[in-house]
């Protein structure tokens, strides 16, 4: 995806100004943190500016109805209003043409913006960026979340680490019921099911960490089911590498089996290593046809027992 | 012999859930006592349960509406009282309790209070707003009331007996399917939207046939009040759109019962069909509450405006508009699914258009107010304070329907204040104007209007309390359904919510007190004429409250506002040269039997108590049997009868009650002007 900056820039600073005037204003309310308002990628920062643009676009017809109503219902009212009075006046073409065609042009701009943006920002896309993609698999569990790096072969439970200046893409699955996916701060969500695959890309702007979360509700281990996403500079990023890869243990199949059972406000944990093509073995768990089993590892993911 | 029924279904497990039960079973008991009490067993039985007359079912739908709307606030209060205090800490619930209630709070809001108060104030006003002496099928419109309530009476039951579900009021599978919720919740959950589906269901056709063959003579299309044409517009929708969701629940309730893979995960199962079978009856639902509230606060603006409609032709294009196109954009309720952005952009894209058609209405309302003398009965107020907050809703719902937006805002606490910001306003306060402005029509006399007034000023204010912190808390990322919490920034924003409950809990006193004090001195504010506030529709021309067969004689129809042009014209109030003998639906005790037949049927599902199951379903279908082959449904009313209730009506009325139609000269008599026909 490439986001033209040069447009961008200008209603970015224009937003943001704004917001931070606000906020000025409403200090001690909290909402200087909010990250769906001050966001730290390019993703979400261009699905935020779309929701300003949109929110404006429709102040042309959401004010003048607010306005004109509480006025009307001023000015005409029985005791004493001062407005004159028609009872049988019902229509008029001039009033008519104006509140559907007004409208109407309103969302023919606004279904524009829709088409664009819609395609602009496919969550699918791969972000356009002079570094490699960093690809992280995401597995939705009872109620933790996995991640798989397929580069570094480690893994990590309730903690995704990255590195801030490469564009980050997750390939996303459930081993459980439906989850969401979100990083508020770098930009939208998919959803996370069972024996799919969907994916999220993903950008920050600078290092720095971010909450991340399963929004779908999934049971009683909902509420803590979130994450730290730590977008990490180039030597914290290797740091973070040899931290886990010093790490004993290894999620194999029987470990895998062992942290799929539900369990609730995980601790952040980290693997050197993991089974095989781990990712594609949880997937092909849910598909009509599981066997023959290759290995045991592949039959013990696939049966989810041993 | 039970199933798995057994003693630990009664929850004796917490404290919590024990005084819920007590408090159900407490509130049953007093019920049954206070009958017995008065007396009252009788009269109950053989004039309300068994009558098949719409007036008295649609007064049926609106208590049932009403009693449910105190159970599901009861539930949104616990919520936010548990989230108010839940930062870092369990609160005083625990999760799984927390769940229980916000799904049998969307539940109980959408099936048994949205759904069972407009049916039955359509049921109550349809009828006699185009001039029909009742439905075109009394009798099965018994047995929707019933299968309706029976609906209802399961989930209060699970309240006392197991579980309810945790699954949500859209109940996704895979979790709400037998892997991940093994209990009984789910079931209760499925069984009461099944029975009251068909409940529905029935009610739909019912209106559409009574709409389309019972109109009165001159009773065009085209002159149709505009809560008649909602009533018709929903009709279709619920014909359409609830046997989709019958199907969806017999689908799960099969995954769940005999092991089926409709919606599982692996096995061939698929649970994104299931978002899009329940969506694509959820979203027309969202109309089907929403337009009956339009149509009653186009009624309402014109009576006190003193006006007439303005715009009434695209008022009707504009709801036939949001009709049919709510069934093209389902697919917006799962923008996050990984749908294509070709697919994901056609349905933001169809989305905002039925703005369009709903800003219509807005603007057309307000230009009906424009040059009009306004008065602000409770009922105008609530619609007033309407078309300001449903503004706001309308945007954010526009915001929404931007995919790329959609995917930072799904949810969200902004989701959840998007939708409660069309349905409090959007249908709610349409239902409460329309409790206010047809209640006199019900009963024979008015409702105090410094309560109305009271009740909706603690609405209005407990709404935006409520609801605008969880604008900004999703902004801050707090999902949906969070029992508790990390972020100390929520919490101020969360107990301002918990305010506006509260706020919101005064106004449902207040409505409570509004009904008290208005029932004691009903002497003192009799609707002797029919005709309390000077309305324009054929509702306005029959008795309050109406006469078992609403017209004597069925009226002939010139205008759109079709009373008013007989006030003007003085033909109002005047005997007819002779009465004729009426035919009228016999009443009938199958319609509660086979209410308490079906409720039987669905308790013995979810208890997996099959020879009950057996049974029930044995026992319907002889109640059928003996409906169908009754050949003596109808008695006649001597035309000597009707003559002596009209005499005693029109001899109440004294000049004195009517109204003075001087204002809308020059139209009238006095001008000698004829009336244009809008036909």
């Amino acid at each position: 995806m490439t986001i033209p900056r040069s447009i961008l820039k200008n209603s970015n600073h224009f937003w943001t100004a704004g917001l931070l005037g606000i906020c000025f204003l409403l200090q001690g309310c909290g909402i200087s943190d909010a990250p769906i308002l001050f966001p730290k990628g390019p993703v979400a920062l261009a699905e935020r500016n779309l929701l300003f643009t949109a929110f404006a676009v429709m102040m042309i017809v959401a004010l003048p109805a607010i306005v004109l109503t509480l006025y009307f219902v001023w000015r005409y009212r029985r005791d004493g209003g001062k407005g004159a009075y028609t009872p049988d006046w019902d229509s008029s073409w001039k009033i008519e043409s104006v509140v559907w065609l007004v409208p109407a042009a309103i969302i023919v701009v606004l279904g524009t913006l829709v088409w664009q943006s819609t395609h602009r920002l496919d969550p699918y896309k791969e972000l356009v960026s002079d570094q490699p993609v960093f690809r992280v698999q995401a597995v939705a569990l009872d109620w933790k979340w996995l991640f798989l790096y397929p580069e570094l072969g480690v893994a990590s439970v309730n903690e995704l680490a990255f590195p801030a200046d490469r564009p980050l893409s997750i390939e996303i699955t459930s081993d459980t019921v439906m989850n969401s996916l979100m990083i508020p701060a770098l930009g939208g969500q998919i959803y996370a099911m069972a024996g799919m695959r969907s994916e999220l890309n993903l950008l920050a702007d600078e290092p720095g960490v971010f909450m991340g979360r399963n929004t779908m509700y999934s049971g009683d281990g909902f509420a803590d089911q979130h994450f730290k996403a730590h977008a990490l500079s180039g030597d914290g990023f290797s740091s973070w590498k040899d931290k886990v890869a010093e790490e004993t243990a290894k999620l194999d199949a029987e470990t895998y089996l062992q942290l799929h059972k539900q369990s609730t406000a995980n601790p952040v944990t980290y693997y050197s290593a993991y089974e095989t093509d781990l990712f594609n073995l949880i997937l092909r768990k849910y598909s009509p046809i599981v066997g023959p089993y290759e290995s045991k590892a592949a039959e013990l993911i696939c049966r989810g027992a041993a | 012999m039970l199933g798995r029924l057994t003693i630990e279904a009664i929850p004796l497990y917490s404290w919590v859930a024990m005084g819920g039960a007590a408090v159900t079973v407490c509130g049953g008991l007093a019920v049954f006592l206070l009958i017995t009490y008065l007396r009252a067993w009788k009269v109950l039985w053989t004039d309300w349960l068994t009558s098949v007359d719409h007036k008295k079912i649609g007064i049926m739908y609106v208590v049932l509406a009403l009693v449910m709307l105190v159970r599901g606030f009861v539930d949104a209060l616990m919520m936010r009282a548990q989230q108010a205090i839940a930062l870092n800490s369990e609160g005083y619930l625990p999760p799984e309790h927390f769940e229980q209630i916000f799904s049998s709070h969307g539940t109980i809001m959408i099936f048994f209070v949205a759904m069972p108060f407009l049916t039955g104030l359509i049921n109550i006003i349809v009828p006699q707003q185009i001039g029909a002496r009742d439905v075109a099928f009394p009798f099965l419109n018994s047995v929707s009331l019933w299968l309706t309530a029976a609906g209802a009476g399961l989930v209060l039951v699970s309240l006392v007996v197991g579980k309810f579900s945790t699954a949500g009021w859209t109940g996704y599978p895979p979790y709400s399917g037998v892997e991940f919720s093994p209990g009984v919740g789910v079931d209760y959950w499925l069984w009461a939207l099944i029975v009251s589906g068909v409940g529905s269901t029935a009610s739909g056709i019912n209106f559409i046939v009574t709409i389309v063959k019972n109109r009165c003579p001159g009773m065009t299309y085209m002159r149709m009040p505009l809560f008649t044409w909602t009533a018709l517009c929903i009709s279709v929708l619920i014909a359409f759109a609830f046997p989709a969701l019958t199907v969806v629940a017999a689908q799960l309730t099969l995954d769940r019962t005999l092991g089926f893979h409709f919606f599982t995960n692996g096995d061939g199962g698929n649970m994104m069909l299931f978002a899009n079978l329940i969506w694509i009856w959820g979203h027309p639902e969202v109309y089907i509450l929403i337009l009956p509230a339009f149509g009653i606060f186009s009624e309402v603006v014109a009576t006190f405006s003193r006006k007439r409609l303005f715009g009434y032709k695209s008022l009707v294009y504009a709801t036939a508009c949001i009709a049919i196109l709510s069934f093209t954009v389902w697919l917006h309720h799962f923008f996050t699914m990984g749908s294509s952005a070709n697919v994901n952009a056609v349905f933001g894209i169809a989305t905002m258009i039925i703005a369009v058609p709903t800003g219509v209405k807005i603007f057309d309302w307000m230009f009906t107010m424009y040059r009009g003398r306004i008065e602000f009965h409770p009922s105008m107020v609530y619609t007033i304070g309407f078309m300001v907050t449903f503004v706001i809703g309308g945007v954010t719902g526009v915001l929404l329907a931007l995919p790329p937006a959609d995917y930072l805002m799904h949810n969200s606490t902004f989701l959840v204040a998007h939708f409660h910001n069309m349905l409090i306003p959007g249908a709610l306060f349409g239902y409460f104007a329309g409790l206010n402005y047809w209640f006199p029509k019900a009963f024979g006399f008015k409702l105090d209007a410094k309560w109305g007034i009271r009740s909706f000023w603690f609405w209005f204010i407990g709404f935006y309390l409520a609801f605008m912190p969880l604008y900004v808390l999703g902004f801050m990322g707090m999902s949906r359904r969070m029992e508790h919490y990390a972020d100390p920034n929520w919490q101020p924003y969360l107990i301002v919510a918990a305010l506006g409950a509260l706020c919101i809990l005064c106004g449902i006193i207040c409505i409570a007190v509004q009904l008290y004090v208005s029932a004691k001195n009903w002497g003192s504010a009799r609707d002797v004429t029919g005709d309390p506030w000077n309305g324009r529709t054929l509702d306005w021309a029959t008795s309050s409250p109406p006469a078992p067969y609403n017209f004597a004689v069925l009226p002939e129809v010139r205008d759109v506002d079709a009373f008013h042009d007989m006030k003007i014209h003085g033909t109002a109030y005047r005997p007819p040269a002779h009465y004729e003998d009426i035919v009228m639906p016999r009443k009938s005790g199958l319609g509660p039997i086979i209410g308490a037949v079906a409720f039987v049927l669905g308790f013995a599902f979810v208890w997996y108590i099959w020879w009950l199951v057996a049974l029930s379903l044995v026992l319907i279908l002889i109640c059928i049997g003996i409906r169908a082959c009754d050949d003596d449904t109808d008695f006649v009313m001597p035309a000597a009868e009707v003559a002596r209730i009209e005499a005693a009506h029109l001899a109440q009325i004294t000049p004195v009650d009517m109204h003075d139609m001087r204002d809308f000269e020059p139209r009238g008599a006095a001008s000698g002007t004829p009336l244009a026909g809008r036909a």
